[in-house]
């Protein structure tokens, strides 16, 4: 096995090139498989036994919400590859994903909070998983916030890195929430095996946690050639490349 | 000093009667540590960073991790234990009954212990930033969330005459963790700041 062709991705116009190259497959895939799973959840998918056709924004709400905490982890992934082999890219990526994952957590607040109005009477509760899915947003701001107020753009790599580690611990008590305390949120859906849900309900959600995953990578490869572009405006590269 | 006059202002705010009052004191005390704590943290490494202690430390060939832990214990010993030894006096006029005060003040201890400990991290990482100040509360605030949560869910218990030894022991956990890992990452931060 020869592993030398994961090095060109340290390399800034090899990312670069790659990104640009690939951004339309993940966005096209994207918007197909959305347009697929929103089909097969909104209209061929039966209405649940409890909670009716209001269920339904789960094709939303479930593939975002694990999509804030996977975008967190591969920050801090990409951070600590960043601190550890000094990798600009690394940096580079952690720092494009940091607002998407805001957005994303936002999202996840948002869809939750329309989808507890029918169910639980309120927009707003103060439950552990949703009081952690907040936190989840200050640890994104405080992670912005740290990299916007550091000048020296090396050491604001490393140090948001060191923040973004730090906080990972905060991972898994958000995922393990609703499984530790009592909480009105409900428990975490079985979907294969013993599953919870008929089939027609399990494939389009699948096909939303896919399509999510690639509308992230779509997103965080157009954000990253920006990035790149910012920080290596300096470089001859650059300049071929946008002459 | 400000842990009690924050202490002093929910009685006139929210309602004088003690009964209500007794019900609030877990979230009153244990808001009143965090934001004391953070007042006080600004203050563990700055100082050091612009004389030029900081930079001493890290040139002097010994552990910086070590240092750092040592600064961070003394940091706590001149206000987190202070402040644990005159909670009673607040807790009291909160109506907190007297056999609860002994278990307040080891949980008040522990946490904010723990709370000195991520701060110590963050207050690192705000060296070089400007508003660190501003920044610091931001960083800090999130990560110390279990430990409000645990701490003041042992005051609480204490505070009901019920058994405390749960959310102590999860006190205790975050605690330990933090004397493995925040020396270590604060040491990280520090020398970032000091590049």
């Amino acid at each position: 096995m020869n592993w030398t062709w994961f090095h060109r991705f340290g390399s800034a116009p090899y990312m670069y090139g790659f990104a640009q190259r690939w951004t339309p497959w993940f966005g096209g895939a994207a918007l197909l498989l959305m347009l697929l799973g929103l089909y097969g959840g909104l209209v061929l998918a039966p209405p649940d036994y409890q909670q009716k056709d209001a269920y339904r924004i789960i094709y939303v709400h479930a593939p975002v919400a694990s999509l804030s905490l996977m975008i967190y982890t591969a920050m801090a992934v990409a951070a600590a590859v960043g601190l550890i082999w000094r990798m600009k890219v690394a940096h580079a990526a952690a720092a494009a994903s940091a607002p998407i994952g805001a957005w994303i957590t936002v999202a996840t607040l948002v869809t939750g909070s329309l989808w507890g109005k029918p169910m639980w009477g309120a927009y707003w509760v103060w439950d552990p998983r949703l009081t952690s899915e907040l936190f989840l947003l200050f640890l994104y701001f405080g992670y912005m916030g740290l990299r916007a107020a550091i000048e020296d753009p090396q050491k604001a790599d490393k140090a948001s890195a060191v923040l973004a580690i730090v906080g990972v611990v905060n991972v898994p008590i958000i995922k393990y929430s609703v499984n530790w305390w009592n909480s009105l949120h409900q428990p975490a859906t079985r979907l294969l095996g013993k599953a919870d849900m008929v089939w027609s309900m399990v494939w389009p959600l699948l096909t939303m946690f896919l399509a999510f995953m690639l509308f992230f990578a779509a997103v965080l490869l157009i954000r990253l050639r920006a990035e790149l572009l910012r920080r290596e405006r300096g470089a001859s590269w650059v300049r071929e490349v946008l002459s | 000093m400000f842990f009690m006059i924050v202490a002093t202002l929910f009685p006139l705010t929210l309602t004088p009667e003690l009964s209500r009052l007794r019900d609030a004191a877990p979230g009153v005390l244990w808001i009143g540590a965090l934001l004391s704590s953070l007042l006080a943290l600004e203050f563990l490494f700055r100082d050091d960073a612009v004389d030029g202690t900081l930079e001493q430390f890290a040139l002097s060939g010994q552990s910086l991790t070590w240092m750092l832990f040592a600064k961070t214990c003394t940091h706590w010993l001149l206000t987190g234990l202070p402040l644990a030894l005159s909670a009673p006096l607040a807790a009291l006029a909160l109506g907190v009954p007297v056999a609860a005060l002994g278990s307040m003040i080891a949980a008040l201890a522990l946490g904010s212990f723990a709370l000195s400990l991520v701060g110590a991290i963050c207050a690192g990482l705000t060296l070089g930033a400007r508003r660190g100040g501003v920044l610091l509360s931001l960083l800090t605030l999130p990560l110390s969330v279990p430990i409000l949560v645990f701490g003041s869910d042992a005051t609480r218990h204490a505070i009901a005459g019920t058994e405390i030894a749960g959310p102590m022991y999860m006190l205790g956990a975050i605690a330990v963790l933090g004397v493995t890992l925040a020396p270590l990452a604060a040491a990280a931060a520090v020398r970032i700041g000091l590049e």
